[in-house]
């Protein structure tokens, strides 16, 4: 193999078909927000712990659906609970609860 | 679906091309990249379709390659471009075409920019006759020469003695077409087909014969991106581009790729050596890579041209495979043969892509 001295770039292409989804299916049965989100992101908007650090209620979302699990784990992992994108959620989403059913089901892992 | 709408949709997205009388102006980098296109293309249009194709020592380089490097500012660039347009009119002509995709996005940017702003133009204008003392004036039409291969891909085909076909199986064969970023992507209505339906190359595979072969990175850059090879640290992001693209044709298999533009031609080529000397990993039937051709390649082969006259053994792939599958006769001997049948060498050969 030759060193051209500069390399292929990791691809961030994501292949749906070859991601273990299990986790989605599960956290769908315990609350079907995570179906319903539109990733409109006002609950990443409004979050008062993501002004601080790394939280993101939306980019968690879609890492558990992208089976990105360890990475939703840790962006919510400094989370307060505090609910305020509970409230201004455009599709109801009881995100509160979601966040805990995502936390407990990758911490019962 | 209402028909009516769909059809007015389309209309918006062609293109007025003039069938004769051009002033021609070649490209910086596919005299070095691909040397016989060129001539191939002045051959074709000149020789065997009696086009009015006028060519000029004088013209320069369009200065792509600076601006898109940051090296000259757009002034400077619309400078030379009125130069050039100022070079056709003095010779009497008013259809513009050009060799070049950066080139073609250049003019078409520069005359976009007069249109909008006036006063940019009046500008220039000064400029122009300061420095050469030139008068200012702008082409009716400008067209890149895909664009006029497209317009006359009938009368080649109605003239051609070889078709896009594989001799063995009678099946047409899979093209890859791979349309240059400048030529419609910054502006749609300039391009055959627009942005997102470019018809420029898979018109002339169709009426050659061929197949287009539609694959998921169909209109991905190729990953030349001036200052993404330019510097040796971005190269990486380049070869990238090239590989993701490579990946997802692989699985439709085709017989090779057309491109319009001489960064994609280049490096959809030689980055297939690259991949395949660093990381092990070879596209193409038995790790001989796919051949990437010119249109006017494409054109020359169709019409029965030599292949070595048309300059295919400049190319890192290896294009006999393909030439077998045309059925064109060529003498393996005569490959590496100067102008005037000196032996200019065998380049050294790759260890992992096959030849």
């Amino acid at each position: 193999m030759i060193d051209f001295g500069f390399y292929l770039t990791p691809s961030s292409t994501i292949d749906l078909d070859k991601v273990d989804r299990k986790a989605v299916d599960d956290l769908a049965r315990a609350d079907s927000g995570i179906r319903t989100c539109i990733a409109c992101g006002s609950c990443t908007a409004s979050c008062t712990a993501g002004v601080f650090a790394d939280t993101s209620v939306r980019q968690a979302i879609l890492s558990v659906l992208n089976g990105r699990n360890e990475k939703a784990r840790e962006l919510l992992s400094s989370c307060m609970l505090c609910g305020k994108c509970m409230m201004v959620c455009p599709r109801g989403i009881n995100t509160r609860h979601l966040i805990l059913s995502i936390q407990k089901y990758f911490d019962g892992q | 679906m209402i028909y009516e709408g769909k059809q007015k949709i389309w209309s918006d997205y062609q293109k007025e091309i003039p069938d004769d009388h051009y002033y021609y102006v070649r490209s910086c980098i596919r005299q070095t990249f691909f040397p016989a296109s060129e001539g191939a293309l002045l051959k074709i249009t000149r020789g065997i379709l009696g086009r009015d194709v006028f060519e000029n020592e004088h013209h320069t380089t369009c200065g792509g390659i600076a601006y898109h490097t940051d090296t000259i500012p757009h002034e400077t660039v619309m400078t030379i471009v009125a130069r050039q347009f100022a070079l056709m009119h003095k010779h009497g002509y008013e259809n513009y075409v050009c060799s070049c995709i950066t080139s073609f996005g250049i003019y078409i940017e520069t005359l976009e920019t007069w249109r909008n702003f006036p006063e940019l133009e009046a500008k220039i204008a000064e400029n122009l006759k300061k420095t050469c003392n030139l008068e200012f004036a702008k082409p009716k039409f400008v067209v890149h020469t895909s664009d006029l291969i497209y317009k006359l891909r009938e009368e080649i085909a109605s003239k051609a003695k070889y078709k896009l076909v594989n001799v063995k199986t009678g099946q047409p064969l899979k093209v890859v077409e791979h349309i240059g970023c400048h030529y419609s992507k910054m502006f749609p209505s300039k391009g055959v087909g627009g942005a997102e339906y470019p018809y420029v190359l898979a018109g002339m595979v169709e009426a050659w014969g061929g197949e287009i072969v539609d694959y998921p990175e169909r209109r991905h850059c190729c990953g030349f991106g001036f200052r993404q090879y330019l510097i040796k640290a971005n190269r990486g992001y380049s070869l990238s581009n090239t590989h993701k693209k490579f990946e997802s044709m692989e699985p439709y298999e085709p017989d090779f790729i057309i491109t319009n533009c001489p960064g994609c031609a280049y490096f959809m080529d030689r980055w297939q050596y690259v991949i395949a000397e660093s990381q092990g990993k070879t596209y193409g039937e038995n790790g001989r890579g796919i051949p990437v051709l010119t249109y006017e390649e494409v054109a020359g082969l169709v019409l029965g041209f030599n292949p070595w006259d048309l300059g295919l053994q400049t190319h890192q792939v290896y294009v006999e495979p393909l030439l077998d599958k045309l059925g064109i006769p060529y003498e393996p001997a005569k490959k590496f043969l100067g102008a005037k049948g000196q032996d200019l060498g065998c380049p050294a050969l790759p260890t992992c892509l096959k030849v």
